[in-house]
């Protein structure tokens, strides 16, 4: 039988940041202790094994009120491919108008995720 | 073709001079060595004007102080900056501090400045309830006032360049030679000026111009003064411009009521090596704000929204340096530290009168016009004369700075007046000085600038040179 | 459509809202519920929506909408709803005054200057930033000292950077959260430094914009000189000693172009200062009673104008109650007064609202001023509320139910939080 191991992680799912406890046994997670919602035991799992995360950032868009319009990944991406995406999203330019939701990128350096808008900008 | 007249140095002796001498059929230059006038001594200043008894009899100091004074009221009808007489206390702890009260008192009688009183414990804290209770008396001048000091050097060199002076900015004086023909040929970067005559006024660099030309081997030490700004919710807390009795122990921390209704406390006043060094301490603070209350008692750091240091130019033996030089036709203007601005308007009458002593024919300019456009100042207005001009503008309705209820036309006004940097529309309008410092306003003050002098926003800084505010981002891959 | 605009200015209306953020939607929606038929949400930026135009990041409405959004997200849906119900929005305008008989006075790139009367005002104007000035910074003045949240305006709005070496002192939220934007665009933050020995932001932050990308949060250690004549070019830091003293034996120098300052925020009372409103010298904001009035008669407060928030979700809450005390203030259904008084007391820095009535039922808003863990939020000897744990950088809200206060008879109730 192999040895437990007992991980430290804060959960980020909401503002209340619970402090999680991920037990092992060297293979598999055994229990996630701490969480005061559903998510927060998610998010152990997921910490401990693949840790992911949205990420948000600009694109600049022509023709609109200001020079970036915000984006963000359509889904969680994996926590080590984060900078990458940021820098292959630096130079995305779209045109105004643009609205909530539409993707102005598709499939972010082969993840299967989209980097989408997060406001309408009309075009002035 | 040569100058008649060159003034090394815009701060606001330099720019007085340069706004009288603009009375006569003269080409004036002034060479400024930062981007624009007024960004030396003259900014980061006291901004009092004087009651005119301080300085002791049988100096410069002492026959400019009172003589200036009494020109404030008609250059400020004629050049519409911030000024008023708010009157000044010079407060006593003891009977010791009383007599001294009284010297001075006698001091100013002599000099027939009027409305002189030394008033008892009981009649200042009637005036002045913010004052401590431990104040016995203090010496009460009606002819103290306080300016805006940069607004000052703003109006002066507006109204002589609309005279004719020129003006050159972000440019130092290298080197000072005589031409056969007698004409002084000054190396300005990589050009060179022509003039006849030249009156250094480079303040704390007065003595090396001078040096330049073989004019002088006085030398200016550089005097630090820290100030600290508070919040604008304490206007009238105090009314007048309150000083500590001078003592050897004390330097004299000041409470300063500005002319804009803020209240500021300082200076300090430390020698210091490097004539760059406008750095703000620890120290400094904790004494201003020690020292302040020991006078009055309510004023504390957590009022505090900015802080800035400026340095007295100080030459040996403390007084102002005014005169002809060995060389012909030099003037030196130097060791202008305080009553300085007081007596700017003095200086440069007494300049211009040298310069014709020193054979400068001087023949009335019969363009001369002594005033300048005044501005608007739109938070100051009637509502109805307000509502006339948004109608007329509506960048009048639209708000620049919110702290101090500045307009977006009056920032524009600003920048076509010739401000190229956030401090220029600061200093010009008031935007950005407020309690938010700039966190609301500068953003827009820079597209502001950018789209007036069709500049791209990174080469937008905050007081010339490598002050800049914003770069580019870097480039990403390609997506 | 979320540029919807008026095009004509009436003379009179119901509410006028001053700040077109979270609070001033919020407040907009909350009037509407209670049968004000003409109200006026009034902001000065060219668009309403506030400061969530610039939080990009995640982390809004878990609360209020049940799912996390970023900030234009949550802007968005609320200014939806606010055109939906048919307010007017007047942008590009600032209220600069209002009298006694609640008359507004205007200063519109739009319209020039107007004047507007109103039934009932609210004041959502938000918060602003401390700036250097406030914690006194010794050192030279270059450029390159801001504060995050103009940084954050400059990066993400404006699509600038505020330098390419940046130093970020004070740890509250907007500064962890450009910490982790400045990485992102490909600039070095050089560390976070807190003067205090405890974080401001939220934890969750520190976890995923410090600890995510190694950027050191040095706690207890803060700026003590800045460099530099022209740009900023480094700075000295030092740890400090329990009363905070730095220890300059200690202190070490971080070259960096930029110093960005995240320590704290303030309501933005400017407006409340000029109509001479009550202000509480805790909070900086306006006092105010269980129905978000202040001391002025109709005119409400909500949001960070009152007391600074850490989350969008319980600004958007108490707005919503300003917004319906000032729908209901102007159909004359006015609350029963209130009776008692809430005293902070033990480790509660302030307690928002300043007063409740005993026959309905409350949130109180409150800040502690240091971390405990296990403890209880006790008013008086009616009610006490048992919490893991409080931090300053988190606000604690309690419900108090009447039937809590109906057996209490003082007019002056004392609130502390205790070690259990």
């Amino acid at each position: 039988m192999s040895e437990h191991h007992v991980s430290h992680y804060l959960c980020i799912g909401c503002p209340l940041g619970c402090r999680l406890e991920v037990e092992d046994d060297g293979t598999d997670i055994v229990e996630v202790r701490g969480w005061d919602c559903k998510r927060g035991e998610r998010y152990g799992r997921e910490e401990h094994t693949d840790p992911r995360r949205v990420v948000a950032t600009t694109v600049k868009v022509r023709g609109a009120l200001w020079a970036r319009i915000p984006v963000k990944t359509s889904g969680s991406v994996p926590k080590a491919m984060v900078r990458e995406i940021a820098k292959a999203v630096r130079n995305v330019e779209v045109e105004a108008p643009v609205r909530l939701g539409a993707a102005v990128l598709t499939d972010v350096l082969g993840t299967g995720v989209d980097i989408v808008a997060t406001r309408d900008v009309e075009r002035v | 073709m040569a100058h008649d007249v060159a003034i090394v140095g815009g701060g606001v002796v330099g720019c007085a001079i340069a706004r009288e001498l603009s009375r006569f059929r003269l080409r004036v230059l002034l060479i400024e060595k930062e981007c624009e006038v007024g960004a030396g001594t003259s900014k980061s200043n006291s901004g009092i004007i004087h009651a005119g008894y301080h300085a002791g009899n049988g100096t410069l100091k002492g026959e400019l102080e009172w003589a200036g004074n009494q020109k404030w009221d008609t250059l400020r009808a004629e050049l519409d900056f911030g000024f008023e007489r708010i009157g000044e206390l010079m407060v006593a702890f003891d009977a010791d501090q009383v007599a001294i009260l009284e010297k001075y008192r006698d001091q100013g009688l002599r000099r027939a400045i009027p409305g002189l009183e030394v008033w008892d414990g009981e009649r200042v804290r009637r005036e002045e309830p913010a004052i401590s209770a431990a104040v016995v008396a203090a010496l009460h001048a009606p002819t103290a006032g306080v300016v805006n000091p940069y607004e000052v050097c703003f109006s002066l060199i507006d109204n002589a360049r609309a005279n004719g002076v020129d003006l050159m900015v972000d440019s130092r004086v290298t080197g000072i030679r005589r031409d056969a023909d007698g004409t002084f040929a000054i190396a300005v970067g990589s050009r060179t000026v022509g003039a006849r005559f030249i009156v250094n006024c480079a303040g704390l660099y007065s003595d090396e111009i001078a040096r330049m030309a073989g004019a002088g081997d006085f030398v200016v030490r550089a005097r630090k003064g820290e100030e600290y700004l508070l919040d604008k919710r304490l206007r009238g807390m105090v009314k007048k411009i309150v000083f500590p009795c001078p003592t050897p122990e004390s330097k004299g921390i000041l409470v300063i009521p500005t002319y804009d209704g803020t209240l500021m406390v300082g200076p300090t006043a430390h020698f210091v090596d490097d004539k760059e060094d406008r750095t703000t301490t620890a120290a400094g603070s904790d004494e201003v704000f020690r020292n302040v209350r020991r006078v009055v008692p309510g004023i504390s750091e957590r009022d505090c929204i900015a802080e800035f240091a400026g340095l007295r130019a100080v030459a040996a033996g403390e007084d102002f340096i005014i005169g002809p030089s060995e060389v012909k036709g030099f003037i030196n203007c130097a060791g202008i530290q305080s009553p300085g601005l007081t007596a700017a308007p003095a200086i440069a009458e007494l300049v211009r009168d040298m310069l014709q002593d020193e054979g400068l024919a001087l023949e009335p300019n019969p363009s001369f016009v002594p005033s300048v456009r005044k501005r608007v100042h739109f938070a100051t207005l009637s509502t109805e004369e307000q509502i006339r001009l948004a109608d007329e503008d509506r960048r009048y309705g639209r708000i620049g700075c919110r702290c101090e209820q500045i307009s977006e036309r009056e920032i524009v006004d600003a920048i076509h007046a010739g401000a190229r940097t956030l401090d220029g529309i600061k200093f010009r309008t008031r935007a950005g000085m407020g309690r938010c410092q700039g966190g609301f306003c500068s953003w827009r003050c820079m597209e502001l600038l950018s789209s007036e002098l069709d500049i791209p926003m990174t080469e937008i800084t905050k007081r010339g040179g490598g002050s800049w505010i914003v770069c580019e981002r870097e480039e990403g891959d390609d997506a | 459509m979320i540029t919807d605009e008026i095009r004509h200015l009436a003379r009179a209306y119901d509410v006028v809202i001053s700040g077109g953020g979270p609070a001033g939607m919020a407040a907009a929606i909350g009037a509407r519920s209670q049968g004000a038929e003409k109200i006026l949400l009034i902001d000065r930026e060219r668009e309403a929506g506030g400061i969530l135009w610039q939080c990009i990041h995640h982390g809004f409405g878990l609360h209020h909408f049940g799912e996390e959004l970023t900030g234009p997200e949550y802007a968005q849906r609320y200014l939806e709803e606010v055109l939906e119900n048919d307010i007017d929005v007047l942008t590009d305008t600032y209220v600069c005054d209002i009298s006694p008989e609640r008359q507004l006075k205007l200063m519109s790139g739009r319209h020039g200057i107007a004047v507007v009367d109103a039934k009932a005002v609210v004041l959502a104007m938000g918060a602003r930033e401390r700036t250097r000035g406030a914690i006194r910074i010794p050192g030279e003045r270059p450029s390159g000292v801001l504060t995050a949240g103009l940084a954050q305006k400059f990066v993400n709005m404006m699509g600038y950077l505020p330098g390419r070496r940046v130093v970020i002192l004070g740890s509250g939220d907007i500064g962890l959260i450009m910490a982790r934007r400045l990485t992102l665009e490909g600039v070095e933050v050089k560390g976070v430094f807190e003067i205090m020995p405890h974080a401001n932001g939220l934890n969750r932050n520190i976890v995923q914009c410090l600890h995510d990308y190694d950027i050191p949060l040095h706690l207890s250690t803060t700026v003590v000189d800045i460099h530099g004549r022209q740009r900023v070019e480094k700075v000295t830091v030092a740890p400090v000693d329990g009363a905070l003293k730095p220890d300059l034996s200690r202190a070490w120098d971080i070259d960096c172009d930029t110093v960005l300052l995240s320590i704290g925020l303030i309501p933005e009372n400017e407006l409340s200062r000029k109509i001479d409103l009550r202000l509480d010298p805790v909070t900086s904001g306006p006092v105010v009673n269980s129905t978000m009035e202040t001391s002025m008669n109709g005119v409400f407060a909500c949001g960070n104008v009152v007391h600074i928030h850490d989350l969008v979700d319980f600004v958007s809450e108490e707005s919503v109650l300003a917004g319906r005390n000032a729908g209901a203030y102007i159909t004359g259904r006015r609350p029963p007064k209130d009776n008692i008084r809430l005293l902070p007391g033990d480790n509660v820095a302030y307690c928002v609202p300043h007063t409740l009535s005993s026959e309905r039922e409350h949130i109180v808003y409150m800040r502690v001023r240091k971390p405990i863990e296990k403890c209880s939020v006790r008013f008086g000897e009616v009610l006490e509320k048992k919490l893991r744990y409080v931090f300053p950088a988190e606000m604690v809200n309690i419900k108090v139910k009447p039937q809590f206060l109906e057996n209490f008879h003082g007019d002056a109730l004392r609130v502390d939080v205790v070690q259990r």
